[in-house]
């Protein structure tokens, strides 16, 4: 058995799983916190990964440092989907909190179309072709390397991520009125707790990270349109299935093992096989464990 | 204190209060003795604003509380243990507590308030990093008042605290709510179906029925009356 291949696999999967991480995270909050599968979520990733490629269409004219460029065009698509996320919250999904859950639901799918669509036609339906300005490292870039310099900001990027998250909720105050939210929403009224503002934070935080996984992954594989983020949308949330539904160290679990599972399927069997691996291993864990990898059977703490 | 008038709650087509009236001073301790179904706790969740009543007045210390959001309320300094206890099952015991304090910004007061805590219940000290679903239906009850009390209340609304418990903890969670009541000067707003231990430690009584009040007189004439001894009393 050929070693090197078998890590670059092993790395490979573990770049496709940070990626599918960024976007679970979001899925998985959300779920947490008010029960619905935002299936909206995809389109802010899509919509970060636009704004990122207008900022930096526009600065590139400037003859700005491309390292700056990027900096620069992540904070601002963060910002924008942000504004997107915590929106979208508010028009579709806040209404509807009160009416069974299928009612919230559908209104996610509309969501996601109309994004879609209005992508679409402000846009373009061609794919576009998107620079990759991550930061280039010598080490990386030789031909024997296991893993380019994309890769590596993508894994260190998402490592970064869930540290700040787990930091997050398990020691600032806002991170336990999520938790306390999520747990009993009446009991976190009655403490005191504003859910509206703790439900808006976890739109916002969401459409952050979903927005930064969009600049990356796009400038990792370097074309974007309109559709992209249907596609990484429902990979990331059978991800969040995968691992648990609700569980934020499951939704990173599910990733990995979902990036993985493609990885080395694709590696060693077909890559035409890509998705058809990810759904059998999804079947299969949730015949045996329903509930996800690391999800809670009963109503627990989801975030 | 608190002044309600003519509160008329609905969930959904189902009036559940149907035109209720009563009044507490500062101090006192209140109870609301009932069967199910009669109204008690959508009385304390009107109060409250998670049931938004529909119409009627809540006058609290010259304030009216209707159409405010639950958060504002609780900002007031009115505080509810709700029934069943409503623990944080996968917080800790001190992140439980913590949550009671969320409104609260006076580190100082908080610690010593804590210490007030754990010095009450020895208990809760020796579980503080456990999670709150784990302990006993008993130790949850002390945890859910101690939770109220991190808030400072200045008007505690009890909803039946000694809900499944057995008689011997449920004689220790009234000694201490007497006490506490005794000993900061609470007023305590306490819904009870075990009316005769509410009545026992409270000032003042109200008899529901079916989202009316039906009786309203001191604790010592609603336990000699003949109706309630009958139906609540079982005597």
């Amino acid at each position: 058995m050929d070693l090197t291949y078998f890590f670059e696999l092993l790395l490979g999967g573990l770049t496709r799983g940070s990626i599918y991480a960024l976007l679970a995270l979001g899925y998985t909050m959300v779920y947490g916190i008010i029960q619905l599968i935002n299936f909206a979520h995809g389109e802010i990733y899509m919509i970060g990964a636009f704004t990122a490629l207008i900022v930096i269409g526009v600065l590139t004219f400037t003859g700005m440092n491309g390292i700056a460029i990027i900096l620069i065009a992540i904070v601002v698509a963060m910002v924008f989907s942000t504004g997107y996320g915590f929106t979208m919250e508010k028009l579709a999904y806040k209404p509807l909190r009160r009416a069974p859950r299928l009612s919230a639901l559908i209104s996610a799918i509309g969501m996601s179309m109309f994004l879609q669509n209005y992508v679409l036609l402000a846009q373009t339906p061609d794919f576009l072709p998107f620079p990759n300005l991550l930061p280039k490292i010598a080490r990386l870039e030789q031909a024997e390397s296991l893993m380019n310099s994309s890769q590596f900001t993508i894994l260190v990027t998402t490592a970064g991520v869930m540290i700040i998250l787990t930091f997050l909720i398990k020691f600032t105050k806002i991170g336990k009125a999520m938790r306390a939210t999520s747990q009993d929403k009446t009991m976190a009224m009655l403490s005191g707790i504003n859910i509206n503002k703790v439900i808006s934070f976890t739109f916002v935080v969401g459409s952050a990270t979903a927005a930064l996984g969009g600049v990356l992954i796009s400038s990792h594989t370097g074309q974007i349109n309109y559709y992209i983020g249907f596609i990484a949308g429902i990979k990331a949330f059978v991800a969040a299935v995968l691992g648990g539904i609700g569980s934020i160290p499951g939704a990173v679990l599910g990733s990995l093992v979902l990036g993985w599972t493609e990885s080395f399927g694709t590696g060693y069997i077909s890559s035409d096989y890509e998705d058809v691996f990810a759904f059998i291993f999804l079947i299969a864990i949730l015949i045996f464990k329903p509930s996800g990898i690391l999800g809670k059977t009963s109503a627990g703490d989801k975030v | 204190m608190l002044k309600v008038d003519n509160l008329q709650t609905y969930y959904g087509n189902i009036q559940a209060l149907k035109g209720i009236s009563f009044e507490i001073n500062e101090g006192e301790i209140i109870t609301v003795i009932g069967a199910n179904g009669a109204g008690k706790t959508t009385t304390l969740m009107s109060i409250s604003g998670i049931v938004p009543p529909r119409s009627g007045q809540i006058i609290f210390r010259d304030e009216s509380l209707m159409g405010i959001e639950p958060d504002s309320i609780v900002s007031k300094g009115i505080i509810q243990v709700p029934e069943g206890r409503r623990i944080f099952p996968y917080l800790t015991v001190q992140e439980n507590l913590d949550m009671g304090a969320f409104l609260r910004k006076d580190p100082e007061g908080i610690r010593e308030d804590f210490e007030y805590i754990y010095s009450m219940f020895p208990i809760l000290a020796e579980r503080k990093n456990q999670q709150g679903g784990t302990l006993s239906g008993g130790e949850q009850q002390m945890l859910a008042i101690s939770r109220a009390i991190m808030a400072r209340p200045k008007l505690l609304l009890l909803d039946e605290p000694s809900l499944g418990l057995a008689p011997i903890i449920v004689q220790k969670i009234f000694e201490i709510i007497g006490k506490f009541n005794k000993e900061s000067g609470t007023t305590i707003l306490l819904v009870e179906q075990n009316a005769n231990m509410a009545l026992k430690v409270a000032d003042r009584g109200y008899v529901m029925e079916t989202g009316t009040i039906a009786m309203a007189d001191t604790c010592e004439n609603l336990m000699k009356s003949d109706e309630v001894r009958r139906a609540y009393l079982g005597i």
